[in-house]
């Protein structure tokens, strides 16, 4: 698997072209509280962006602030050429979907879809609102209320009224965060298709990790008002490069270790007694200390002494501390010796039976699929405790 | 389960709402008997039984001498005071919800107080500054009006601005979004959302006013405003045609607000 | 290009960084595009309630302080007579004790009519409720005093109430409702019940029924249920309907004029013959004034109390 090649390059590379939108050095303050800082930012024309954090990481502010609804404190905002930072919402060429819809209840449905072009003095806007309501499955919808629709309706009608103005950046603040889980997978593929469909761009802000995962085509994990890493989805998730990135975005075991140096185009670590490699270009730590991390589902599991197909070095002495059985898969707590607990996802492939609880077991992995992160990041940094 | 039990949990789901039921049906009984002795066709000087069934004091309602005259002052100073509070009071709880300024906390305190005084306390402070201020002899019309929209003004604020309170922000900023400038945005959006709770201020604000007797009474001079006219005729018995006047104003409100009630019913089921 | 930052104001717990907080989300002052234009706005408003309500108040203590050999023909003096209040106290404290007393009758009728209702509105009406709530607030659009004369008819001497009563031997054969504080107190009660109800049923019907079913699921008895949930929550609408009751019936004079006799007068019959009867402005600002001053110390004590200081 080729993961680390575009990594960083996925948002600059096609940049260069006219409309794409850059944020530089972007900073929103409310008093003492730093909502964005210092954010740099280039989301190329016609591409599924993903700006995804969790609660008040900052990213709802640097939407608002796209869309005009919040003015930064510095830094500057544009569109191709055009600085749009001062600009009023409804000077720029930017819709929102908002999160919980904001469709006007006093108004029809077609009068909420044809709001915007009535306000750019369009006259007849009759016939692009039927097409646009049948573009969203909404073609017999346009005389009722939004509050005689549902839920995934109306989404689809905030959807409706935002693309119908055709703007050069359309922008979702959690679009289906009020959406059951069912109706959410589903719009995802809807929502994926009508952009394919439109072409436009599409900022899409969400702190659901597989939401933005499956839908865009960039991602950038934000936290506490800064971009902590940005790239493709598959990049993103298989080196990362900060231990909130390696916890927010899916799980990983983070071990502690000493770092012995470089050894060709690996870095040599070793974790409790056990010397471990990793390649160079998935090492983001300098120092005498690091955390390995290695993801769940790519650490294998043996019985004592049992053979393992990985190359590096097994870890002895392990037992397991917990089963779950998930139909396609069970999920291992294995406890090592020096106390720490290791998550292990394994495939049911019916190799050999399921381990029970007390069971004593090996561990290893392969050294292509660790990666080294700095030691003073919080190990515990994006771990997300029960909600959602 | 026993049946015995079934009856106690039976009587316990309902027991509830029927007192309920009997608490209203008592706030309704004296209406009832308004309503009734409109129709009564008094024997004697004893206007307080029922003696006999008449059209006649629906027909001729103006019939007891000032009485329509007091009806039609009361309406008067009601749409006066009405149109006075509710713009004023309109455009405060756009300032209180909308903007910050020096003062605002104290203001809102401020707003609740005309209601947290009694009315005779009320009327009382503003005769007191009526005669101060040397209007002492010219107490009418002008003195009533002004009394009314101090405590309708109260009214309207609070509804105005819990109504604006409770409006979706996201509603203007998606206007906005979708090309509105802040005029458009106001008259499209805030404004229509906003109109129910002024329209009920306004109704309430009515309401007060034509109802109001004793800060009334204390400002009114010579003038007689509906419930002075009451007030006056009770000690001699009252004319019927108070009745009259008194069902039809309920007929009239309480037919506008089962309209509006119908007409949001039919929506919703239109919904279903 | 106008660099006019748009005025976004956040309180500080608006940055909310809570377990389900979400982004912090400033509203933008759509209207706000002057610093000004909020005082604007507010001006006619606080102007009329400044000329017409604060400085009526001072109007009022003045006047309380006058010297009460004026009258309102001769004119009168500001002579800081103090004494005004001593004298009113004691020529009126009967009345005015009276008043206290038959409004925290009717409040605490109110209060058991009231909760009544609205708990069966808010958990029993279903698709009634709105309807049921209407109904609350119809009888304000009857004449208040046509209403309470209605009552004189029901509790007449010689209607069936009292001959009903009379027959069952609860009245005397010469025994009368009409006259009497029970009629005084019904007829309050009956006026401002509206104003109970309101409140009460604005604050049972925040209650998440949930609670009330897990209290219920906790082994809590209904009876229990209600003291221990459904009435705590409760409380700020009892707390506001009662004041909403209490005060109004306090200054009320109508009831007592209409329903009751001179031996059920009350503080507000009192300051209405004092100024329209007696002219004596002097007096009647001083009663006005200690009615004011007892009932804002009994309201401040009141809701320390009920510990509900958030009202309104």
């Amino acid at each position: 698997m080729s993961l680390v090649a575009d990594d960083h390059e996925t948002a600059q590379g096609r940049s260069g072209s006219g409309r794409d939108l850059r944020l530089t050095a972007v900073t929103k303050s409310y008093g003492t509280f730093t909502a964005v800082k210092s954010l740099d930012l280039v989301v190329p024309e016609g591409s599924f962006f993903a700006l995804l954090g969790p609660s008040g990481c900052g990213k709802t502010t640097t939407l608002r602030m796209v869309a005009g609804l919040d003015v930064p404190t510095s830094g500057t905002i544009a569109l191709g050429d055009r600085e749009i930072t001062y600009d009023k919402p409804y000077k720029r060429p930017v819709n929102t979907v908002f999160q919980n819809y904001a469709l006007f209840p006093h108004l029809s449905i077609a009068e909420n879809v044809a709001f915007g072009l009535k306000r750019r003095g369009v006259k007849d806007t009759k016939a692009k609102v039927a097409e646009m309501l049948e573009l969203v499955e909404l073609g017999e919808q346009g005389a009722k209320k939004p509050f005689q629709l549902s839920g995934g309706q109306q989404q689809r009608v905030a959807l409706a009224r935002a693309l119908i103005n055709n703007p050069e950046v359309l922008l979702l603040d959690e679009p289906l965060g009020a959406l059951d889980l069912k109706l959410r997978r589903g719009m995802q593929i809807e929502l994926k298709r009508i952009q394919t469909e439109v072409g436009l761009t599409f900022v899409h802000v969400t702190h659901d990790q597989e939401e933005a995962m499956t839908m865009a085509d960039t991602v950038a994990v934000m936290n506490a008002g800064v971009i902590e890493q940005m790239g493709a989805p598959e990049a993103l998730y298989d080196n990362p490069e900060s231990t909130f990135v390696a916890n927010f975005l899916g799980q990983s075991n983070l071990l502690a270790g000493d770092i012995l140096g470089p050894d060709g185009d690996v870095v040599k670590v070793s974790i409790q007694g056990t010397t471990v490699s990793i390649p160079s270009d998935r090492s983001h730590a300098d120092g005498t200390r690091g955390w390995v991390g290695i993801r769940p589902e790519k650490v294998m599991i043996a019985e004592v002494g049992g053979e393992i197909d990985a190359p590096g070095n097994r870890f002895e002495g392990g037992v397991v501390s917990d089963v779950s059985f998930v139909g396609v898969s069970t999920q291992y707590l294995v406890r090592m010796p020096w106390g720490q607990e290791l998550m292990v996802f394994e495939q049911n492939t019916g190799r050999r039976p399921i381990f029970a609880v007390g069971t004593p077991v090996d561990l290893s992995w392969r050294p292509e699929y660790a990666f080294l992160l700095d030691a003073s990041q919080d190990a515990s940094a994006g771990v997300e405790d029960g909600d959602d | 389960m026993s049946p015995l039990h079934k009856l106690g949990r039976w009587i316990g789901e309902h027991l509830i709402l029927a007192l309920g039921i009997l608490v209203l049906v008592y706030m309704f009984v004296p209406i009832g008997i308004v309503a009734l002795m409109s129709f009564n066709d008094p024997a004697s000087r004893n206007v307080y039984r029922f003696d006999g069934f008449t059209l006649d004091n629906w027909l001729n309602p103006c019939e007891p001498a000032g009485m329509c005259a007091s009806v039609v002052r009361s309406v008067e100073i009601g749409l006066l005071a009405t149109l006075v509070a509710t713009i004023l009071g309109t455009l405060a709880a756009f300032a209180l919800v909308r903007h910050r300024f020096v003062g605002r906390g104290p203001l809102n305190t401020l707003i609740i107080l005309p209601m947290a005084a009694p009315e005779i306390v009320l009327g009382s402070s503003m005769l007191a500054l009526f005669v101060s201020a040397g209007f002492g002899g010219k107490l009418g019309f002008w003195t009533i009006f002004i009394a009314h929209v101090t405590f309708c003004l109260s009214f309207v604020i609070i509804t105005v601005r819990a109504r604006l309170s409770g409006l979706d922000d996201n509603l203007e900023q998606a206007a906005m979004d979708l090309y509105a400038t802040e005029n458009q945005t106001f008259w499209r959006v805030t404004f229509p959302l906003v109109f129910p709770g002024i329209l009920g201020a306004a109704l309430l604000s009515f309401s007060l006013s034509f109802d109001d007797f004793i800060i009334t009474n204390l400002n009114a001079g010579q003038t007689v405003t509906f419930p002075m006219y009451v007030w006056g005729v009770a000690q001699r018995g009252i004319p019927m045609q108070v009745n009259v006047i008194g069902t039809a104003m309920f007929v009239i409100a309480v037919a506008i607000v089962l309209a509006n009630e119908v007409s949001r019913r039919r929506q919703a089921k239109i919904a279903a | 290009m106008t660099h006019q930052p748009q005025e976004a104001v956040v309180e500080p717990d608006a940055v909310g960084l809570g377990p389900s907080g979400t982004d912090p989300t400033p509203p933008v002052r759509v209207r706000g595009r002057g610093r000004l234009t909020g005082y604007w706005l507010m001006l006619p408003g606080a102007l009329w309630l400044g000329l017409f309500f604060l400085v009526p108040f001072y109007s009022l203590i003045a006047m309380s302080l006058y010297d009460p050999e004026g009258s309102s023909l001769t004119g009168y003096d500001m002579t800081w007579h103090v004494a005004n209040y001593v004298d009113v106290i004691q020529a009126y404290w009967r009345p005015l004790l009276r008043s206290f007393w038959y409004a925290a009758l009717a409040t605490v009728a109110c209060l058991v009519l009231g909760y009544v209702l609205a708990y069966a509105i808010v958990f029993k009406a279903g698709r009634w409720k709105n309807l049921m709530l209407i109904l609350v607030i119809a009888p304000f659009f009857t004449s208040f005093l046509v209403r309470t004369l209605s009552w004189k008819l029901i509790l007449a001497d010689d209607g069936w109430i009292v001959n009903s009563l009379q027959f069952v031997g609860i009245l005397g054969e010469e025994g009368r409702l009409l006259a009497t504080p029970f009629a005084v107190v019904a007829g309050l009660t009956y006026n401002f019940l509206p104003f109970m109800v309101l409140p009460l049923f604005a604050s049972l019907d925040k209650i998440d029924y949930r609670l009330i079913e897990a209290a219920g699921d906790l082994y809590a008895s209904p009876r229990r249920a209600f003291l221990r949930v459904t009435l705590p929550l409760s409380m700020p609408g009892v707390v506001a309907g009662t004041l909403l009751t209490f005060i109004p019936a306090a200054g009320d004079y109508i009831n007592s004029e209409l329903l009751g006799s001179p031996n059920q007068r009350m503080i507000g019959n009192v300051i209405q013959n004092l100024f329209t009867n007696q002219g004596d402005y002097a007096a009647a600002g001083a009663l006005s004034m200690t009615l004011m001053i007892v009932i804002t110390i009994g309201v401040v004590l009141y809701i320390r109390r009920a510990g509900t200081e958030d009202l309104v």
